[in-house]
């Protein structure tokens, strides 16, 4: 009996220590970090000498980063915290020179809101974080932000486009891409004039970013007269047999998928080995290597494959020739999509924590760096950053893009078709 | 009669494929019977731009071959649960993560041949039986070790301990496959290198239908693969004298150790041969939707779950039936759920539509479609 004691102890122990490594929010980054990437331990050991002098004088300032680094999506989260990290390394100096202590305090997401939320409660305990800078996953950063916005804590996000991230109207929530409200009717525009498609099977992946684009896509279909087929939801991550059967039956011009890449790239190949022929189309999720790593051939199949994008390649960006030699000099990898928006939101958040530093002389509050954000001009890579009143950029730069490649290697061969810029819609 | 039950070649061969035949079949055709039933009620009172019945009858067969395909997959995993169920009377939930295990192995065996360019030279058909014997090998001895470590200390413990050991064990191994990947790959998704001619396939036209039948090379690969090991577990289950002893220890543990029976190895046995089935699912699961990542094994794994207990737990018949029927009414939902109620239900509720069925069964008959009502053991 008592060695079933001992055995059973053994096990609630295990298990908890194991829970600890599953979910907890705080274990998660500390933990992560080197398996993923092993460059990022090393970052602040090169980061140091440079920083040292004059540093912990006026204390620590942490800038938060969220998003999944570990799980399906973690090609983009990664990107987003690695250039995040650059921008930090780089364009840190200015508040070292005042003396401050500047760190980076990544946090794994997961890609799921349960875990943003938890983070998010850590992120604003931790009162020595001033902003942040995330996230992938609109999903996540809805509910994310309410934390962020009862502690009056500032985030920048780089890649979330659901319009709600802002319409709420919150100070502390910013974004410098742009917005689904506009970038799925700009799918549907090119799916209606470019492609003349008269038919178009729309399907999403149920969470707030792939339905909300689904549904802007098909209110601008019915507008144009384009007859919706279907309109599906799926978490399936494996086996599309259900949803590939009827769908070469109805066998539409047009397919269009509002999810992310990693659900994508499956789909997109079992269609295609189903028998589908026509075009895939998608929106700014579809946007990383990895997408034809998982559909290889089935991108340029038949009527290929295309999608809008509120962060074009970097190649688009003229300033950024620079930013992306020196992440692949640091990481050993091109940089994806999102990972220069992640580097200009890193820099409004250090020129926003300067200004406000300034203006208060002394360390800044949380509600002076909210303020000093919406307030600045700042020149960034993709952009001159300046927001509304909601946190919107005024006019945001949109992309659609031919995919040419089928394996990783040849992502940055896929061709930018048209760009433009559009206002934003705002409230 | 007589003579062809007493023939080894009848008992143990024909007769089960005749089985599954006879299972395939009959579900087959009384879905079929019954959609396009409703079809013709439906017909009229549906406004689309296509006839109800028309559509029904043309992916018909598509959705046919689906559905045997992921019930033949359920059915292999099934098997696992119910062996193990059989003998210890409790649920191995950690065997979903065996099945992904074995999926894992085989596909990096796959992508190491195809880093090797050893691929390309050799037969295809020899590289899936590797991949196969090697994802058997490494998921059953992970299965008999998970046993001796985490069930094993706690056999007379209450039922419901290796139950949580069971699910504590399932986490362990989703993170624990997470962090070797990451170490060694740094890659989160599996994927399946390309190549051989599996994606093709065998057009059949038969006169008078206007759609060809379309079999897909890698699904009639997978069917037929979970055949034969279907085949040589009914085999080795009751033809063979460690079968015997199975079946003995299932039946009552205390006298089978009372007449001589190594209890504890033939429970390993049965270890060994539910997770050897377990992976060589994975393998074939890998084969169909081509990408794998740690945490695939869940889905599959809790629709096998159900189809053992659909069919009834412990029964290797009823796992069989159960898995072809799950398979078949997942497969029957998605595809014409979305096309019966015009789009306002869609291939998302097709579990739904497979528990409810679940559950009506369950209603009606408690113990499963083929179980028979023991009485509870002390």
């Amino acid at each position: 009996m008592k060695r079933l004691y001992t055995l059973l102890s053994v096990l609630v122990l295990a298990s908890m220590a194991l829970a600890a490594c599953g979910g907890a929010p705080t274990e998660a980054p500390a933990t992560e970090a080197p398996a993923t990437e092993a460059p990022a331990t090393e970052a602040p050991a090169t980061e140091m000498p440079a920083t040292e002098a004059p540093a912990g004088d006026l204390g620590t300032i942490k800038i938060a980063t969220q998003s999944p680094l570990s799980g399906g999506q973690s090609l983009l989260g990664v990107a987003i915290k690695q250039g995040a990290e650059l921008a930090l390394e780089q364009l840190g100096g200015d508040l070292t020179a005042m003396g401050y202590d500047v760190q980076l305090a990544p946090y794994d997401d997961q890609a799921t809101p349960d875990v943003g939320v938890a983070n998010a409660k850590n992120i604003v305990a931790d009162s020595e974080i001033l902003c942040g800078v995330g996230h992938l996953n609109s999903g996540v950063m809805i509910p994310s932000s309410e934390e962020y916005h009862t502690a009056g804590l500032a985030f920048v996000s780089p890649a979330n486009t659901n319009p709600v991230v802002t319409t709420r109207g919150y100070l502390e929530v910013n974004r410098v891409v742009g917005r689904d409200d506009v970038q799925a009717p700009a799918a549907e525009e090119y799916a209606f004039t470019t492609l003349g498609a008269k038919t178009v099977y729309v399907i999403h992946d149920k969470t707030a970013y792939g339905q909300g684009v689904a549904e802007f896509f098909r209110t601008a279909a019915e507008e144009d007269g384009i007859e919706v087929v279907a309109f599906e939801g799926t978490e399936e991550t494996s086996n599309f047999d259900a949803i590939v059967t009827p769908l070469v039956a109805a066998n539409p011009d047009v397919v269009f998928f509002a999810g992310i890449y990693n659900q994508a790239g499956v789909f997109f190949k079992q269609a295609r080995e189903g028998g589908y022929e026509g075009t895939f189309l998608g929106t700014d999720g579809m946007d990383s290597s990895d997408l034809a790593e998982l559909a290889g051939d089935a991108l340029t199949a038949g009527g290929g494959m295309a999608y809008t994008t509120v962060a074009g390649p970097v190649s688009a960006y003229p300033a950024a020739a620079t930013f992306a030699a020196d992440y692949e000099a640091k990481f050993g990898a091109a940089p994806e999509a999102y990972a220069a928006q992640a580097y200009d939101s890193m820099g409004v958040c250090l020129t926003a924590i300067k200004n406000a530093a300034e203006a208060a002389g002394g360390t800044p509050t949380r509600t002076q760096v909210a303020e000093a954000i919406r307030a600045l001009t700042y020149e960034g890579l993709t952009s001159t950053i300046a927001f509304d009143e909601i946190g919107d950029l005024p006019t945001a730069k949109y992309f659609i893009i031919k995919v040419n490649a089928t394996s990783a290697d040849t992502w940055n061969t896929n061709e930018i078709i048209d760009s433009f810029d559009l206002p934003s819609p705002g409230k | 009669m007589k003579q062809f039950t007493s023939n080894p070649f009848y008992k143990f061969i024909l007769f089960p494929i005749g089985q599954m035949a006879v299972f395939v079949l009959g579900a087959s055709l009384a879905l079929s019977v019954l959609i396009i039933l409703l079809a013709y009620i439906f017909r009229s009172s549906i406004t689309a731009n296509f006839d109800l019945v028309e559509r029904t009858l043309l992916i018909l067969p598509q959705v046919l071959i689906n559905g045997i395909t992921i019930g033949f997959v359920y059915a292999t995993i099934a098997l696992g649960y119910t062996m193990v169920y059989g003998v210890l009377e409790f649920i191995n939930f950690s065997h979903s993560e065996i099945f992904m295990v074995g999926g894992i192995v085989g596909v990096e065996l796959m992508a190491y041949f195809d880093h090797t360019g050893a691929l390309e030279t050799m037969n295809q058909y020899v590289v899936i039986a590797l991949a196969v014997l090697l994802a058997m090998i490494i998921s059953g001895t992970l299965a008999v070790t998970i046993e001796r470590v985490a069930y094993k200390p706690l056999r007379n413990a209450p039922r419901l301990v290796p139950l949580i050991s069971a699910i504590g064990m399932s986490f362990f191994l989703q993170d624990a496959v997470r962090l070797i990947l990451s170490l060694t790959t740094g890659e989160f998704n599996v994927i399946l290198p390309n190549f051989g001619t599996f994606d093709e396939f065998l057009v059949l036209a038969v006169p008078g239908i206007e759609a060809p039948l379309r079999f897909q090379i890698k699904s009639m690969l997978l069917i037929g693969v979970a055949v034969v090991m279907l085949v040589g577990l009914n085999f080795l289950v009751n033809g063979t004298k460690i079968g015997k002893a199975i079946r003995a220890v299932a039946q009552d543990r205390p006298s089978a150790s009372l007449m001589g029976i190594n209890v504890n190895l033939i429970i390993s046995i049965t270890f060994l041969v539910g997770g050897a089935l377990g992976g060589a699912a994975g393998v074939l699961f890998a084969l169909k939707v081509t990408r794998l990542d740690p945490f695939v094994g869940f889905f599959p794994g809790l629709k096998a779950f159900t189809a053992a207990v659909l069919g009834g737990i412990g029964n290797l018949t009823g796992a069989l039936l159960g898995g072809l029927v799950l398979g078949l009414l997942e497969s029957f939902g998605a595809s014409y759920l979305s096309i019966f109620t015009n789009g306002a239900f869609g291939a998302e509720y097709k579990d739904i539509l497979a528990f409810a069925v679940l559950i009506l069964v369950l209603i009606l008959r408690p113990s499963g479609l083929l179980g028979q009502t023991v009485a509870q053991k002390a």
